[in-house]
């Protein structure tokens, strides 16, 4: 709970809800008639509405990006340590938006709302939804806000997946692009453990084929599983070393199953934590997006020719430590940019912090963001 | 800040940037803050990237809207397709990476031109600090003690040319300059030993 909300904190924000009555044909075929997007909003919109920024969030995001919801909140929102007055996305130039995506559960239309067609919980009937679902229904709550080109659009992880996607599906509506611990596609050990985490869900016998809160249940041991694997490959080995090694959590064996080590009861903790908050049909459908995105399959797998259609400017970095997003995947977007004669700079960036590094506090990352984002607002500023 | 003249250029950029055509494409190895680009982009329309290793020229390139691109030369130019550059520049790098002639190779096949500048280790003073003290020679040019110095392959500008002989690169033009990079009627007629610096323009083309 903050006793006293920070200096540099863009404080308490309220979330709205966009509800989007335009139908909206999916990748599947499948069309939503109508759906709701929550987002929060944080510093001004400016008059001539060009300093807007979308923020995209992975696997586990939210609309939750900056401040805090209420004064019993613990922790602000996921990227606070990036958003707000003078941090690198700065809230006194910018006009910054984040939003819950589609197929969501904190309040976005997802498996957990009721479908106005039927007056029944979707559950496992919420339709899968692609990265490029996701771009078309974030550039309608654009249209909501009458922003017409974003300053730019920002994402790590899946969000930067969703970052690549606007740049060609949408290239006369951003200005910039800041894709960060991304790929171009997920290579076949990413797909794997996200199917090792399905499974993990799909087959704890409290999943009922989705229809769990039918049951008044939720897949908790599933979702755990999956959440721990998850987590897991979000570390480094450094890291892990570093913060448990072998430490035990009673100073000895005991010669049992229960966890011994802390690195254990350290994921065991994570996993349980997850699984009361997130959803489980969510995180099926999130990483099917995962796993299907590709934008380079419709221009005959060429990267190249797929980034040819963007008009931005784009900042690209990557950790030295992620090995589910390794450096050498931001560097084929790198390269594809830079022979499609694009606008291009890439960074590295140091860090034990593994992909999780994107979400965290490292002087050089934000000082990389912070000069892009500056030039970003220079821009704006000198053109009104 | 970006340079808005000539004036502000590096002086041995303010050289090089006459050998650049206008609306070319420009691959700056070890760019620095991204002087160069940054004038070549705003005074000749040129595009181009710059490659660096170093964290804070990086971050400086950045807010200098240069384009810049976190890379080891050592590994060469992999990522870049043959002949699609007009022209990769190299400053003050060529002594300090592993393989120079490697490279020299590299920024051929990338680029249609290249220019390379380095110090001349031939320079007059520098002979004469080995030959009267003995010991490895140490200047403002090249400040390193022989055991920390990142100029692991320092030559002279004869070496450098029987290098280009040896491969066949055509030299275009070049300029020895003292240590405030400016020429002078004696460096001209003496390179080797009086030039502190040397800018070689350079192409396979024939």
């Amino acid at each position: 709970m903050p006793e006293v909300i920070p200096d540099d904190s863009v404080g308490l924000v309220t979330p709205q809800t966009f509800h989007c009555d335009k139908p909206l044909t999916l990748r599947s075929g499948r069309v939503l008639n109508q759906y709701d997007l929550v987002y929060e909003t944080y510093g001004e919109l400016n008059a001539d509405k060009s300093n807007a920024i979308l923020i995209c969030h992975a696997l586990s995001g939210d609309q939750h990006a900056a401040g805090y919801n209420s004064m019993d909140e613990t922790k602000p929102g996921w990227w606070d340590n990036a958003i707000g007055p003078g941090k690198p996305i700065d809230t006194n130039r910018f006009f910054v938006v984040a939003l819950n995506n589609l197929g969501g559960c904190s309040g976005s239309t997802g498996p957990t709302s009721i479908d106005p067609e039927t007056g029944k919980l979707y559950g496992p009937d919420f339709p899968i939804v692609a990265v490029r679902d996701w771009v078309a229904s974030q550039a309608q709550l654009a249209n909501h806000l009458g922003v017409d080109c974003w300053a730019a659009v920002v994402g790590g992880s899946l969000g930067g997946m969703q970052v690549l996607r606007w740049s060609i599906q949408y290239p006369e509506r951003l200005k910039h692009a800041v894709v960060v611990a991304s790929a171009p596609k997920l290579s076949a050990q990413n797909i794997a453990f996200n199917e090792v985490a399905r499974q993990a869900i799909a087959k704890d016998p409290d999943f009922h084929d989705g229809n769990y809160l039918e049951h008044n249940t939720i897949p908790k041991v599933g979702l755990t599983q999956a959440r721990m694997l998850g987590h897991l490959t979000y570390l480094s080995e450094d890291a892990m070393r570093q913060k448990f090694g072998r430490d035990l959590r009673e100073g000895k064996l005991n010669y049992s199953f229960a966890p011994e080590f802390q690195v254990e009861s350290y994921l065991h903790y994570q996993g349980e934590k997850f699984s009361t908050r997130f959803d489980a049909n969510t995180y099926m459908l999130m990483t099917k997006a995962l796993d299907y995105f590709d934008p380079a399959a419709d221009y005959d797998h060429d990267l190249v020719k797929c980034l040819s259609e963007s008009k931005c400017g784009f900042l690209v970095v990557s950790f030295t430590t992620d090995w589910r997003f390794s450096p050498e995947r931001s560097k084929e977007i790198v390269n594809a940019l830079m022979e499609a004669d694009k606008n291009v700079s890439y960074a590295c960036i140091d860090s034990d912090g593994g992909h999780d590094a994107f979400l965290l506090d490292n002087p050089r990352y934000h000082a990389v963001l912070s000069a892009y984002m500056n030039r970003v607002a220079d821009q704006l500023e000198a053109k009104s | 800040m970006s340079p808005t003249n000539l004036q502000n250029l590096r002086p041995d950029l303010a050289i090089i940037q006459q050998w650049i055509q206008p609306d070319s494409q420009v691959l700056d190895l070890g760019c620095g803050e991204g002087m160069l680009l940054s004038y070549l982009k705003e005074h000749k329309n040129v595009r181009g990237y710059g490659l660096e290793i170093n964290p804070d020229k990086i971050t400086a390139c950045i807010a200098n809207g240069v384009n810049v691109v976190e890379q080891d030369l050592n590994n060469g130019l992999y990522n870049y397709k043959d002949n699609s550059i007009d022209t990769v520049v190299m400053t003050q790098a060529l002594q300090a990476v592993q393989r120079p002639d490697e490279l020299l190779d590299e920024m051929l096949r990338v680029g249609d031109e290249a220019i390379v500048t380095f110090p001349n280790f031939g320079h007059w003073r520098t002979r004469m600090y080995l030959a009267l003290k003995g010991r490895m020679p140490m200047s403002e040019t090249l400040p390193h003690e022989w055991y920390n110095t990142p100029n692991i392959h320092l030559c002279t500008v004869t070496d450098f040319e029987e290098l280009c002989a040896q491969k066949k690169i055509r030299i275009l033009s070049k300029t020895v300059v003292d240590a405030l990079h400016q020429e002078h009627w004696a460096i001209r007629l003496w390179p080797s030993l009086l030039g502190e610096f040397a800018i070689y323009h350079l192409t396979r083309r024939s």
